[in-house]
């Protein structure tokens, strides 16, 4: 499977609240010392879950 | 592209000073969508607030913002309605904010129906100030001031908001984000007072007293309780037992107050 969104962290805002990686269905991201990364990145499937529950605009989903 | 959220928001302004996981954030990025589906204007939108971690709100908005005292936001953004009704006035405010050292100011605010879209976060407690307990902390809940569980029954906001005469009642979480823009630009494009319930997350001061252990319980909480209207009517009491209900609960069409005022000033012309 290919991703179909390009995943962006702005770590400079990320507080590590790992809701993201909670919500996201298909386990793309995961926690990395209290800031997320993009772990598995061919699995996005571009539903913004994420970025919709990031409390501090710390995630971007690109569509490809 | 992903959505541009940083064209309303003030620059140099993020990060922002809420807590980790806290939902104030995710009900910003509600307000900002709804506002961008309006097409409101920034030179004619209006956001005022009062005191409190969910009135900081205001400040990040790149619009015309009114931080004002605890509780007296409705007051405020009434005055500013009244001398430009052609403005779109949005409050965004707390629970105690809104419901405690406010709750005359709101539930005025409702009775004249004036039209404004008012947003309040209710995250069951006095974020700010350490968690001291607010009328809308539920019944045995632990706060800072009721350590040993609160004894008194809660304010239902949405159901005192439309007991006190608001024409647009509607109530979301911040676990439902798209609801969170939807119900607010529904209010947005309703004459009168239009209220907006999100129930909220604390993790700080509320949610670590009260056995959730991490922010992630919390939202799984406000997932949990919802109960959106059409649902809830097939239900059994029993069902609906500890949940709340979800989506637009109110709606009616009043004369609107500064309309209203209008007519007294001619009124008053031709006396
Ligand atoms: C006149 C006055 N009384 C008390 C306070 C202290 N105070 C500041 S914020 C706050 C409560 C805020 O609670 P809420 O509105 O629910 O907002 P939250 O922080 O939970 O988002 C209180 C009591 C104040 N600033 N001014
Ligand atoms: S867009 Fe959806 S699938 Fe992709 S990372 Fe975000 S939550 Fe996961
Ligand atoms: S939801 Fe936002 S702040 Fe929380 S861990 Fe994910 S990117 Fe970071
Ligand atoms: S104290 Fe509570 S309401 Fe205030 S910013 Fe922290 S989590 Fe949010
Ligand atoms: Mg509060």
């Amino acid at each position: 499977m290919s991703a179909k969104a390009e995943i962006e962290i702005i770590e400079r805002y990320c507080k590590g609240c790992s809701i993201c990686v909670e919500f996201c269905p298909t386990k793309v991201l995961e926690m990395d010392a209290f800031v997320v990364k993009v772990a598995n990145a061919d699995a996005c499937i571009a539903c913004n879950q994420c970025e919709l529950r990031c409390p501090d605009f710390a995630i971007k989903v690109h569509k490809l | 592209m992903a959505y541009d959220y940083e064209k309303h928001i003030r620059a140099g302004k993020l990060p922002h000073i809420w807590c980790p996981g806290c939902g104030h954030g995710i009900a910003m990025k509600g307000l900002i969508r709804a506002l961008d589906t309006c097409g409101l204007e920034k030179n004619n939108t209006a956001i005022v607030s009062g005191i409190g971690c969910a009135s900081r709100l205001p400040g990040y908005m790149d619009y015309n913002t009114l931080h004002t005292a605890h509780g007296r936001a409705a007051a405020f953004a009434t005055g500013v309605k009244m001398s430009k009704p052609e403005m779109n006035v949005i409050v965004v405010g707390g629970d105690g904010d809104g419901t405690a050292i406010g709750g005359n100011h709101f539930i005025h605010a409702c009775r004249r129906n004036i039209d404004m879209t008012y947003v309040i976060l209710n995250n069951y407690i006095y974020g700010m100030t350490g968690g001291q307990f607010s009328p809308c902390t539920p019944t045995g809940h632990k706060a800072s001031t009721t350590v040993y569980g609160n004894p008194d029954p809660i304010f239902d906001i949405s159901k005192l908001a439309i007991g006190a005469g608001a024409t647009f009642v509607a109530r979301t979480t911040a676990f439902h984000a798209t609801q969170i823009d939807k119900l607010i630009a529904e209010g947005i494009k309703h004459k009168g007072m239009a209220i907006i319930e999100v129930l909220d997350d604390c993790p700080t001061t509320y949610g670590r007293r009260n056995k959730f252990r991490s922010v992630v319980d919390m939202m799984k909480r406000l997932k949990e309780i919802a109960v959106p209207v059409a649902a809830a009517s097939k239900m059994t009491a029993e069902q609906l037992e500890g949940k709340v209900l979800t989506g637009v609960l109110y709606k009616e069409d009043k004369p609107e107050y500064t309309e209203q005022y209008a007519q007294v000033i001619e009124r008053a012309k031709g006396a």
